[in-house]
């Protein structure tokens, strides 16, 4: 067990100096000069060189890298080229709005999609009901490939613009949660609902199953007891996954409804050309995604007793 | 492969994006790129169904010609996509193990980060516009592809045919290009489908965003990206782009959907279930614990791989069900167990446990006073939950014991089946224990009510013979205190010949012969004959030829109305084929199903 | 064929712990085990299919027939071109003919040759691998439990088929089962594995007749038998 964490954490820590560099080399990768992209053909040559050596630009690239490292750990993500902000408080302010939006759908998923994938499955398990296995088929298929932009952008049209009932867009309370909620959350109750009804479907056909068939178990014991802790591993492994998806899928749903995250904020920097912001912004993205891949594996461990031994 | 309405509209809605894509732009170029200043930014009318852009020109037409655009972004990013994914997930197979591991371990940690952000990225420091974009998105779709190639390259560089291949010497490039690229090519297109609708609500992403195709070039995210910005004032501008896109992204990814199907299953034709024939049921056996007479298993379209078994087990009595692979022994047992899985169809004339018609029990019943032991017992035990627990559900659910009481009768049941420091087993997980531990806790599952009939479905199969001889001991011991009866189905003829009291051979779904254990080498029937003598023991000459018997079992769908063993039989006549030997009495507590055995002895 | 202080690990696992076994030519010698013997990994380290300690000398060219018949064929390829992977030294007009010889050699006819792998039954695969394995010209073949997923009405046609090529050709074999009475009535030699080590290794007659250790002892009385 223990093992199982360290590895884990070496290998989180391999990924995030990995994020680290590739942040670091975004700037330096960018064709021609950043900073004169940034302030345009027309700006003086002696601002271009005063902002070039205010970011250390002019400093061989070891030198960079080891100031960029150090900023880093004393929480400096460095300045935007055209607010003059700290970039760390910039994301600081939005991150909240992000990981709560994000958390609340992938809940709401969760919560819709393993019921609708048990019950899907023991409804049509060994091919009984083909006209159920049909429609759920062709709706769930329908819903994965609709993307989370046009969902919001047909909720915002029926609900906000049409119906008036909910606020189209910014954040202000809870009411204003239900759009871009709904919006990042369909595709992936979808998703997690296909998942769900094939782990329950191959719980249903294994031989403990049939023992506790044999059993006579009552149906409800049956498929909570037995099969729903089993289906689990899997859903929930989709479900962290999704998270990380949902966290980036966020970016068009929060452009969508002007939601102040992080999202709207990577962007406006692109567009903007600011590229510390932009660079901050994608490396505490990645951040995110790794810490919530490693929070989803050693969750695995704990619930399911079996995983530590797979992997070895 | 097209027959459900999903997949007719998967391939219907993509055939329409591709003859789009075609004959789009030559029909509706021109609309398309018309000025009309008198007509700037309106919303839909006659003249301009869904409105006007900015300089007035008709957005229908720019939707419809944006279609080869988007598509032909999507086809290059798609195939940037899948050849870089592919390169990179094949290169461990070729590489050094070192480097091999830290292609594998680039790849992992690429498949976890979201598509969207590598596409920004690349995007970024492509450029921000249409090449970057397809770039973008083409290094968003590669992990995927890579991780998707290893896999299925590992899973057949594993199989034993690329081992003996290895083995004779073939080369490996020879083995990568004969063996391993027809193997996994099939799955790698099907995934090339779902990444190219990927890729186009991925640029429509993109695009929509403003980090893609840039004016005066439009695709359909560009469009979208206009038409949001009008959204509060007429929000039809933006039906078009978004009801494009969305179209795209439904008929890609149901033609994935059912191609994944066709090429994962190939179905057997549904033709309506055969009414199982339903026999006089008669006098019911005195004393028996199980009574079955003339069971049946039909599947659909008529298959029927048990016809008609009779079977009885008295009170302690070890009943053997002797078979080879498809003779129907583990359905017969299934159909007993009332465990026949959807859709199969279980007939019978009577099936009576412990002196009562099994229909009329209730579930409790059932569940207390019949027990069953599978044949892998890694696997029949739930591998979330604790030993103990599984054991006390019986004592919770059918007896109405406490949990302390179930679980201290748990325990108590474990230490029965001589499990070791059995308080200790209930609270471990079912991969804690070996294998034959884990069988001992099944029957230790089957004595917490009092079992009546236990049906072993190759209980010792998975196991090492000394484990087996372990288990069969047990078995024998619980029937002897519990008085119950035993129904032991194996392939394994010594096994059932040095347990069972009494054993019953079947051959293509029926009971062919049926005797004493202690005289199965004087087994009357062909098949039982030659199955002894095909099988080496301890005692067989081995100077001589082992026997074997010619030909094939028939599937149940190739078994017709003659005797189903005579085409391999040594004594068959033309009577055999045309007419079904009975089961008749042959001796005392012994009956034979064939017509040559019986009339010599008659006549 | 001489396997001296053969040893293989898997981490901190000894799966086969320093055997020392021969098998002289034209003799078939049965290795016997439960699982978790070693018995399978010794097997694949003969054929250089896993790392491993120790030397085996005096057989070059190994040729192993594997337990599955439906997974040691390519699903894609007819018989006829699996078999003629052995051949592919021979000039490519000349192999059709050593194929259709080959198949005969394993008792199947010609026309086999133009089969796919599904249109045959579990006994004639395992015949198929053996005639592929033949063509390599073997001077070891190493059978890994080839009978335990075949019916037992079938068995006796591929056991007097290991047989038969001893005779005929006067092949060495290393043959692997957990049953007794297979190894007992196949092998002219028997060889014992316990966790890892070799524990007896004699004549059949000898071992099967009065076993020299324990452990054997308890294998053989646990062999179920008929009762006559």
């Amino acid at each position: 067990m223990s093992r199982l964490v360290l590895r884990r954490l070496v290998r989180f820590a391999v990924s995030l100096a990995v994020l680290v560099v590739a942040a670091f080399a975004m700037i330096h990768l960018i064709p021609g000069d950043p900073v004169r992209a940034s302030l345009g053909p027309a700006a003086p040559v002696e601002l271009i060189e005063a902002r070039r050596a205010a970011l250390g630009l002019d400093q061989p690239l070891p030198a960079q890298f080891a100031a960029y490292v150090a900023g880093l750990f004393s929480g400096d993500l460095g300045t935007s080229f055209l607010t003059g902000e700290p970039v760390a408080e910039v994301i600081a302010t939005r991150l909240p709005n992000t990981v709560g939006l994000a958390l609340i759908a992938t809940a709401v998923a969760l919560l819709a999609a393993v019921p609708l994938g048990m019950w899907a499955a023991v409804r049509t398990e060994n091919g009984r009901n083909r006209g159920t296995e049909a429609a759920f088929g062709s709706v769930t298929g329908t819903a994965v490939a609709v993307p989370e932009f046009l969902y919001a952008i047909a909720l915002v049209t029926v609900f906000a613009i049409g119906l008036g009932v909910l606020p189209p867009a910014g954040k202000e309370g809870a009411v204003s949660y239900v759009l871009p909620v709904l919006a990042l959350a369909i595709g992936p109750t979808a998703t997690i609902a296909r998942i769900a009804r094939v782990e329950t479907l191959r719980a249903l056909g294994t031989d403990y199953v049939r023992l506790a068939r044999a059993k006579r178990l009552p149906a409800a014991r049956l498929h909570l007891r037995h099969v729903l802790p089993n289906t689990l591993t899997a859903t929930l492994t989709l479900g962290g996954l999704m998270l990380s998806a949902l966290i980036a899928g966020s970016v068009l749903v929060e452009y969508v409804f002007a939601w102040p995250g992080l999202g709207m904020k990577i962007v406006e920097s692109i567009t903007q050309k600011d590229y510390p912001v932009a660079q901050g912004v994608i490396l505490v993205y990645g951040a995110i995604v790794l810490l919530v891949n490693l929070l989803v594996d050693l969750a695995l461990g704990v619930l399911d007793p079996t995983s530590s031994i797979k992997e070895s | 492969m097209f027959r459900t309405p999903a997949a007719v509209a998967g391939a219907v809605l993509v055939a329409a994006m591709v003859v789009l894509a075609v004959i789009g732009p030559p029909i509706w170029g021109e609309a398309a790129e018309h000025i009309d200043a008198g007509a700037i930014l309106q919303g839909s009318s006659a003249a301009h169904p869904l409105g006007t852009d900015n300089l007035g020109r008709d957005l229908l037409a720019r939707v419809l010609v944006a279609g080869r655009y988007s598509l032909l972004l999507a086809l290059a990013a798609a195939l940037i996509g899948a050849t870089a994914g592919i390169v990179l997930g094949a290169l461990p197979s070729v590489l050094p193990a070192r480097p091999a591991r830290l292609v594998t371990g680039a790849v992992n940690a690429l498949v976890a980060f979201p598509g969207l952000l590598l596409a920004m990225f690349t995007a970024v420091v492509a450029g921000l516009g249409a090449r970057g974009a397809v770039l973008g998105i083409g290094a968003a779709i590669a992990p995927g592809f890579a991780r998707l190639t290893q896999t299925l390259a590992a899973s057949v560089a594993g199989a034993d045919y690329v081992s003996a291949a290895r083995m004779l010497g073939v080369p490996r490039r020879r083995i990568l290009a004969r063996h391993v690229l027809p193997n996994i090519a099939e799955p790698l297109i099907l995934h090339l489908t779902q990444a190219l609708g990927g890729a186009l609500l991925g640029l429509a992403g993109m695009s929509f965003l403003g980090l893609g195709v840039q004016p005066p070039s439009f695709d359909w995210g560009r469009l979208l990206f206009d038409g949001f910005g009008r959204i509060y004032v007429t929000p039809e501008v933006a039906l078009g782009p978004a009801l494009a896109v969305a179209l795209a992204g439904i008929g890609f990814n149901l033609l994935g959907d059912a191609l994944a199907r066709g090429a994962a299953r190939t179905s057997a034709p549904r033709t309506k279930a055969v009414a199982p024939e339903s026999a006089d049921p008669g006098e019911p056996e005195p004393g028996a614990v199980l009574d079955v007479r003339d069971l049946t298993v039909t599947f659909p379209g008529g298959v029927t791989p048990v016809r008609g078994v009779s079977l009885s087990a008295a009170p302690g009595e070890i009943v053997g069900l002797v078979g080879e692979s498809g003779s129907g022994k583990s359905l017969t047992a299934a159909a007993i167990g009332g465990l026949v899985p959807y859709p199969g169809v279980v007939g019978h004339a009577r099936l009576r446990l412990d002196g009562r018609d099994v229909a009329g029990l209730s579930r409790k019943e059932l569940g207390t006073s019949l027990a069953m032991v599978f044949q892998d017992p890694m696997a029949s035990l739930n591998p979330a939950l604790k030993v103990g627990g599984q054991l006390a559900e019986v004592a919770v659910v059918h007896q109405g014991a406490t949990r302390a009481e179930a679980r201290a009768r748990a325990v108590d049941r474990l230490g029965h089946v001589h499990l070791p420091e059995p308080g200790r087993q209930a609270r471990r997980h079912p991969h804690e224990l070996s294998g034959g531990m884990r069988q001992r806790a099944v029957i230790a599952m089957g004595l917490m009510g009092t079992p009546r009939l236990i049906i072993a479905d190759e209980p010792t199969t998975a196991l090492d013979v000394t484990v087996q001889r372990q288990i069969l001991r047990l078995l024998r011991e619980v029937t002897e205190e519990t008085g119950s009866a035993v129904l032991f189905i194996s392939h394994d003829i010594a096994v059932v010949g040095e347990l069972c009291d009494r054993v019953v051979v079947m051959y293509a779904g029926r009971v062919v012969e049926e005797l004493p254990a202690d005289r199965l080498t004087d087994g009357a029937h062909p098949y039982t004959r030659a199955l002894i003598a095909s099988l080496p023991d301890m005692d067989t000459d081995r100077s001589l030829p082992l026997a074997s018997i010619p030909g094939r079992q028939p599937a149940p769908a190739e078994v017709g109305d003659g005797c189903a063993f005579a085409p391999r039989c040594p004594l068959a006549t033309d009577a055999c084929a045309a007419g079904r030997p009975p089961l008749v009495e042959h001796g005392p507590a012994h009956r034979v199903a064939c017509w040559e055995v019986t009339c010599t002895s008659t006549a | 064929m001489h396997i001296d202080g053969l040893t293989v690990r898997f981490g901190a696992f000894t799966a086969v712990d320093s055997v020392t076994l021969e098998v002289p030519p034209g003799r078939i010698v049965g290795l016997v085990g439960e699982s978790g013997s070693g018995k399978s990994s010794l097997a694949k380290a003969v054929c250089g299919l896993v790392p491993h300690t120790g030397r085996v000398t005096g057989a070059s060219r190994v040729q192993m027939v594997f337990q599955d018949p439906y997974a040691s064929l390519d699903p894609r390829m007819r018989v006829g071109e699996s078999v003629a992977e052995a051949l592919l030294r021979m000039p490519r007009q000349a192999r059709a003919a050593e194929v259709e010889r080959l198949l005969g050699l394993v008792s199947l006819p010609a026309e086999a040759a133009g089969r796919y792998p599904r249109e045959l039954s579990g006994g004639q695969r395992q015949r198929v691998a053996i005639a592929r394995a033949l063509g390599a010209e073997p001077d070891l073949l190493v059978a890994d439990e080839i009978t335990s997923a075949l019916d037992v009405s079938v068995q006796g046609a591929v056991l007097n088929l290991v047989r038969s090529l001893r005779d005929r050709l006067g092949l060495p074999i290393l043959f692997i089962s957990h049953n007794l009475a297979v190894v007992r009535y196949v092998c002219d030699e028997v060889a014992v594995m316990h966790r890892g080590r070799l524990v007896e290794h004699g004549p059949t007659e000898d071992v099967v007749g009065s076993p020299g250790q324990d452990y054997t002892r308890t294998l053989l009385e646990a062999v179920p038998r008929l009762r006559r």
